[in-house]
């Protein structure tokens, strides 16, 4: 494996700079540990990396970040037009639009950013045959530079629940850990497919229909509670379920999620590990694949 | 393999021990869909339609040893030149010191940072503005924001191009993109560069410019440096100490005044016209439906020729064998510098009349009137396509690239060292000088 360490030096003059790293390139073999501290190790490198694909993403289109809310806002629009009036969709008490909206949010990210990440490193193909650094970097990165699209979504949230006239209860002080979870939930995604498509280019045209699919499994113009109770675990083992609850619970006061989040949490932690180790695992190839 | 059998005891910056590298074939050179895997798992049912050149794996992949057991070390502050023909594994030998790839077999140690200039410009964005690539690129090939920044009035300086910071790097002239893309891997603080035929390109300014920085940086102390170059003069410039790979082995390692004589020689040698070359185990891309078996050059009137002199005729001929009737537009080759880059072409282009290549064995002979280059050595290609094929990837039959060897001697030589002379142009133009007394003005007032 690729491994970096200090050198133990026994001559006389160890005086002022200190031994340089050995850095030792094997053979890969057996299973090597996922390298999740190079996103704090190499934190420059991966803020130029977010920042480039923050940069770079809206570069000569005429209406710029501007994207960034109008998509999920005109997505709202039709969906409202589309379903809400199609009775049992939306709860009591709730405008169907901000109903939507607050789930289109989470949702929004999830779909760019697995997209983003899906995508990245055959992008990056130059970079990967030419250039040594640890190659999460890349994915994490683009799901990272994501997140700045959800830091304008969000704030059109509150907007609209003040043209509304809805306020928040206590629980809003809970949706970090929902867009955490979100976070985590497209990191695990997002590798695994990034990973897969340095070998098999078919991932470009999987994702689409993967994102498609995941839309309706996940309850964005409807309520879960639509579901039959005995599919309902069925449904919560997509984790999407408890991070949109999670976040008309924050926003809304709806129910708080309950058994979908203790589900998501383990999917998530379970489906992050295994992604982290199969990355690892391709890693080693990306080069003389990609 | 066990940690234990590596020795880290000793001095040196870069240790290679019993390297090995294999690649599946194909891998490199075209996308693999599971349509391919489907493919060649039920290739592995019908034998005679996948699996046709190179030896297979154990798993039933062909593949090639891009490098075989290589070792050596290189000391602190020395500078190695690393020479060899066209996938003789020297650009995988560097990926492998910089940990870009893992080998298959044996392990390379290297102490300190390792700074890779395999390419310029490699992680430039072309969206970005010249400051904003500065940074960027500083840090994917390993600076520190704060030695960026150090470093930064340098890099503009160097790379000449401080009034265009603000514009996007798309709109720079190629010279003003190399440039800067230099500039800012050349101030790489690291105590391990490697560099990779990086002056093949840009112009005779710019690879004077590269070579001084080349020199500064291999004469700042303790310093190591592996430089690949098919510039035979700035290896003899810069380093000290060769090594020569063939074929994926260590054919010589010493003093650049030995080895790279030793190298030249071979390559001449080996340049011969008038025999057949057998190109079917070539590394190719292209479907394969039609493929090249060998190749040969000739001069007509001057059979026993070793080198083809300039301005001389050349006959080529190719045999090419097809798996069925083929419609074809483009027989072709190339001939391109030891750098890489595609100089003249004959044969049939995008414009000529089609024909059908039938099934079996054809062979085509390329008459070229005057060869149009100067004395020097260059690499012959091949290139065999669809009527469509000259736009169109996926047209394409067969390409073989830099397969053999072609010399071009001085005018009367006939041995390597005339054919080694530098020249400053590589194309040459059929010219004719004739001498006259200059016309006097007439002085009829």
């Amino acid at each position: 494996m690729v491994e970096t360490r200090q050198e133990s030096v026994n001559t006389l003059d160890m005086s002022e700079t200190p031994p340089p790293t050995v850095t030792v390139n094997r053979p890969p073999s057996g299973i090597e540990l996922p390298d999740v501290g190079a996103l704090w190790r190499d934190r420059e490198l991966f803020y130029f990396l977010a920042w480039r694909d923050v940069r770079v993403r809206y570069k000569q289109t005429a209406l710029g970040a501007a994207w960034a809310v109008l998509q999920p806002v005109i997505t709202m629009l039709i969906f409202t037009f589309v379903f809400g009036r199609v009775a049992g969709l939306a709860p009591e008490g709730v405008p169907y639009s901000i109903f939507v909206y607050t789930a289109l949010v989470p949702w929004t990210f999830f779909s760019t950013a697995i997209t983003q990440a899906a995508q990245s490193l055959v992008l990056q193909e130059r970079i990967l045959t030419r250039v040594h650094f640890p190659r999460i970097l890349i994915p994490m990165a683009a799901i990272a530079a994501v997140l700045v699209d959800l830091a304008v979504t969000l704030p059109v949230l509150g907007v609209l629940l003040v043209v509304h006239g809805i306020a928040p209860g206590w629980a809003i002080v809970t949706l970090p850990l929902f867009v955490l979870l979100v976070v985590l939930a497209a990191s695990a995604v997002g590798l695994w497919l990034g990973a897969i498509n340095v070998r098999y280019r078919d991932v470009r045209y999987v994702t689409p229909f993967l994102v498609q699919l995941w839309f309706f499994i996940t309850p964005i113009v409807y309520s879960a509670d639509v579901v039959p109770s005995r599919w309902r675990i069925l449904l919560e083992l997509n984790p999407l379920v408890a991070v949109v609850d999670g976040f008309r619970w924050a926003v809304l006061d709806a129910d708080a999620p309950g058994r979908s989040l203790i589900v998501a949490v383990v999917v998530v932690a379970v489906g992050l590990t295994a992604a982290l180790f199969h990355f690892r695992r391709l890693e080693a190839t990306f080069a003389d694949e990609v | 393999m066990t940690r234990s059998d590596l020795d880290l005891t000793g001095d040196w910056a870069i240790r290679l021990d019993r390297v090995g590298k294999r690649y599946a074939l194909g891998e490199r050179e075209q996308y693999l869909a599971l349509r391919d895997v489907i493919a060649s798992a039920a290739g592995r049912l019908r034998p005679s339609q996948l699996r046709r050149r190179n030896g297979p794996t154990e798993s039933g992949r062909p593949h090639r040893w891009a490098l075989e057991n290589v070792s050596f070390d290189v000391a602190p502050g020395e500078v190695v030149g690393l020479v060899g023909r066209n996938g003789a594994g020297k650009s995988t030998l560097l990926r492998l010191v910089s940990s870009i790839t893992r080998p298959t077999a044996g392990s390379v140690a290297v102490r300190g940072r390792v700074g890779t200039l395999l390419e310029v410009g490699s992680g430039f964005h072309p969206e970005l503005t010249g400051t904003e690539n500065i940074f960027l690129n500083g840090a994917i090939l390993g600076m520190r924001r704060e030695e960026i920044r150090r470093n930064f009035d340098e890099i503009v300086e160097f790379s000449g191009v401080a009034e265009h910071l603000g514009t996007p790097v798309k709109r720079y002239s190629t010279g003003m993109y190399m440039r800067l893309a230099f500039a800012v891997a050349a101030h790489l603080d690291t105590e391990v560069l490697l560099v990779d035929e990086v002056l093949a390109v840009g112009d005779a300014e710019f690879q004077r410019k590269c070579i001084g920085r080349m020199r500064e940086l291999a004469d700042s102390q303790g310093r190591t440096v592996v430089f690949v170059s098919h510039n035979d003069a700035a290896i003899r410039q810069l380093c000290s100490r060769s090594v020569w790979l063939r074929d994926g082995s260590v054919a010589g390692d010493g003093p650049t005044d030995d080895v790279l004589p030793a190298y030249l020689e071979e390559q001449f040698s080996q340049s011969r016209l008038g025999g057949w070359i057998d190109v079917s185990d070539a590394a190719r891309t292209g479907s394969g439906e039609a493929r090249f078996t060998s190749v040969r050059l000739d001069v007509p009137g001057r059979s026993d020729a070793r080198t083809v002199r300039p301005g001389e005729p050349l006959r080529v001929t190719v045999r090419v064998h097809a798996d069925h009737d083929v419609a074809c537009g483009n027989v072709s080759f190339h001939l391109a510098t030891l750098g890489g880059m595609k100089l003249v072409s004959g044969g049939t282009g995008p414009d000529d009349p089609e024909f059908t290549l039938p099934a079996g064995e054809t062979e085509f002979e390329i008459e070229v009137e005057a060869l149009a280059l100067n004395p020097g050595r260059y690499t012959g290609s091949f290139w065999l396509a669809r009527p469509t094929g000259a736009r169109r990837k996926f047209g394409l039959y067969d390409h073989v690239e830099a397969v053999i060897d072609v010399v071009v001697a001085t005018p009367g030589g006939d041995d390597a060292e005339d054919a080694l002379v530098a020249t400053r142009s590589t194309l040459r133009l059929p010219s004719a000088v004739s001498t006259r007394l200059p016309s006097v003005p007439s002085n009829e007032d």
